[in-house]
């Protein structure tokens, strides 16, 4: 059985490295590597073990679920597992010559696996509390890394983040504490039998709304999101792009999914605010970004406007909108992760972020031009990448669905997309060079290597919707489509 | 209603902690406010379990338990004091650190990030 493996080998990884890692200084870099590998390879075995059993669970410590704890691996968890391990694994690479920016190598290293030990705890358990110590100790990991500079801007940013994590997260315990009150049980698939014997009451709402705002602030959803632009940019580049491309899914969208549609259930009311959430995120989203001149700050924004999309998506509920904004999940994971990196492979280079003052990169920095331009155009929905065939399945769910105004918007929204990045484009990578960075060199082969991958999965994403590979996709829209039958599946297995 | 003032009081807490969060200016006194917050759901917590009269849910032999405080709230709530107390360390540690920094407590003066 591997699902323990999820959190035992980044947990591990990351006390060997806190603990040999001063002493021995490549074994940072060798550790988390080959953790994030086979994090990677056993993520990818999973798609196959699901699609033959449907449903695992493990049962932590031999206990029987609902007493126990279980972690249950379904669809949308192998799903998640594969988005979140590969893109870390790809960053992990990338770390390794960036990295060296910074002293400390090996703390980096404890802190990034110990997040992702969080994340893919969050993804695989079945139990509430269980998720919520996850939630806290990927949260924690992800305070500590944004003040990894521990330059003024990166700690007024990390302080302004942690406080407002930490409120978010006493919303989530609230909700918690609230929940087992009503229901005496913490196991999730219990939580949702119990609650199907109970009439529907004003509870499950309210703590609905608890979860809604808990979750809402780690997804950044607009209300929410005033934390997220000052700390996203303010993190060492991979962190950005962990933290941009997986964590806010994991710990926002993934957790909202779970317990809206197969836990709480899912009312028209709870679909409709998910999709006002969407509508405004994307809209105020896109708008900040087009006037911003740092680079890693329009980036931020752009992750807003994007998760606007997926919420979107999902608040129309049907099986394609629920199906594009999955897919939209994965595509958003891969190339606002190469966009964070190639931001990171300019501030390697030329040392600064500033759109104004670059410039003509492209005959400097060939790979990272070149690849930028992949996850450009992958974001703004050029045709034939990944990010267009996604945006195209929300925009045609929601033309069926009748949410004509909201595809208008989405339309709009990724026009709007296109002009900054065009802008970045532009600013960044044509015209002359500036005369500061005549004599720069591409970066070290690790950061090229994770970019160019990163930008051969842009393209080839878009093949995921092909019948061939489409059963990936679509094991995690019927978990989501399934709702309340998640508890007959699972207490079905346990007999 | 009398039933019900503990959980009042609570949630009065928890009130006093988010208008200290957000309201004050000086950076150690969001941290206490966070700090009460936390206290406030914990306590909330202890009291979804309890029972008047209860007793300790500790089983012995020859002997029937009628009336006992449900233990699980316990137990959860001294995990949750510990991931407080971890959050409480680090956010105090980048206080100091943004004191040696920008040499202030003051929020309203640590506003270097614009946008």
């Amino acid at each position: 059985m591997m699902l323990p493996f999820f959190v035992i080998i980044p947990l591990g990884a990351a006390f060997l490295i806190s603990l040999f890692g001063k002493k021995i200084k490549s074994l940072g870099d060798i550790l988390a590597n080959l953790g994030t590998l086979s994090l990677l390879i056993i993520s990818l075995y999973s798609i196959k073990l699901v699609s033959v059993n449907k449903i695992l669970i493990y049962k932590v410590g031999g206990w029987i679920p609902p007493i126990g704890i279980c972690m249950v691996m379904d669809g949308l968890t192998s799903f998640m597992l594969v988005t979140v391990n590969l893109v870390s694994f790809l960053i992990t690479i990338f770390s390794i010559s960036y990295m060296e920016r910074y002293t400390d190598k090996y703390r980096f290293y404890t802190l990034f696996m110990l997040m992702l030990a969080g994340m893919n705890g969050v993804i695989v358990t079945g139990d509430m509390f269980n998720l919520f110590v996850f939630l806290e100790i990927a949260s924690i990991a992800s305070y500590a890394l944004v003040a990894f500079g521990t330059e003024a801007e990166e700690l007024e940013a990390s302080f302004k983040y942690a406080i407002m994590g930490s409120v978010a997260s006493s919303f989530i315990l609230l909700g918690i504490a609230l929940l087992y009150g009503y229901t005496s049980t913490l196991n999730l698939a219990d939580i949702a039998l119990v609650l199907s014997n109970k009439p529907q009451g004003l509870m499950v709402s309210f703590i609905g709304v608890l979860f809604l705002g808990g979750f809402g602030l780690k997804a950044a959803l607009v209300p929410f999101h005033a934390w997220l632009p000052d700390a996203h940019p303010s993190a060492p580049a991979p962190i950005s792009a962990m933290l941009s491309g997986v964590f806010i899914k994991t710990l926002g969208v993934y957790a909202i999914c779970r317990i809206f549609f197969n836990i709480l259930g899912v009312s028209s009311k709870i679909f409709f605010i998910l999709v006002i959430l969407g509508v405004i995120s994307q809209v105020i989203g896109a708008l900040l970004a087009i006037a911003q001149n740092d680079i890693k700050r329009m980036f931020a924004y752009s992750s807003i406007s994007q998760m606007g999309y997926i919420i979107f998506a999902l608040g129309i509920g049907t099986p394609l909108a629920i199906l594009g904004g999955l897919f939209h999940l994965f595509n958003h994971a891969v190339f606002k992760s190469l966009l964070f990196l190639n931001s990171g492979a300019i501030e390697y280079s030329t040392d600064t972020r500033d759109l104004k003052r670059l410039g003509g990169l492209n005959s400097r920095l060939p790979i990272t031009g070149f690849t930028s331009l992949f996850g450009s155009m992958s974001i703004s929905g050029i045709p034939p990448l990944g990010g267009f065939f996604s945006k195209l399945i929300i925009i045609i769910a929601a033309v069926q669905a009748g949410y004509f105004v909201s595809a208008t918007v989405a339309v709009l929204v990724s026009i709007i997309t296109l002009a900054y990045y065009l802008k970045f484009q532009n600013f960044a990578f044509f015209g002359k060079i500036n005369k500061a960075w005549q004599d720069i060199k591409e970066v070290p082969w690790s950061m090229g290597l994770s970019m160019v991958i990163l930008a051969i999965i842009c393209v080839v994403s878009g093949l995921l919707i092909l019948p061939v590979f489409k059963s990936f996709l679509l094991s995690a829209v019927n978990v989501l489509l399934s709702g309340n039958a998640y508890k007959d599946l699972i207490f079905g297995v346990l007999k | 209603m009398s039933g019900y003032s503990e959980y009042v009081l609570c949630l009065l807490l928890f009130c006093i902690g988010l208008y200290c969060v957000l309201r004050k200016r000086n950076i150690i006194k969001i941290i206490i406010g966070l700090g009460i917050i936390e206290y406030a759901v914990n306590l909330f917590f202890i009291l979804v379990g309890y029972r008047i009269g209860g007793r300790a849910p500790i089983l012995v032999k020859e002997q029937t338990i009628t009336t006992m405080v449900d233990p699980l709230p316990q137990a959860l709530v001294l995990t949750s004091i510990v991931i407080g107390l971890a959050i409480t360390a680090l956010i105090v540690t980048i206080a100091i650190r943004i004191y040696e920094k920008y040499g202030t407590f003051d929020i309203t003066k640590i506003r270097r990030l614009r946008g």
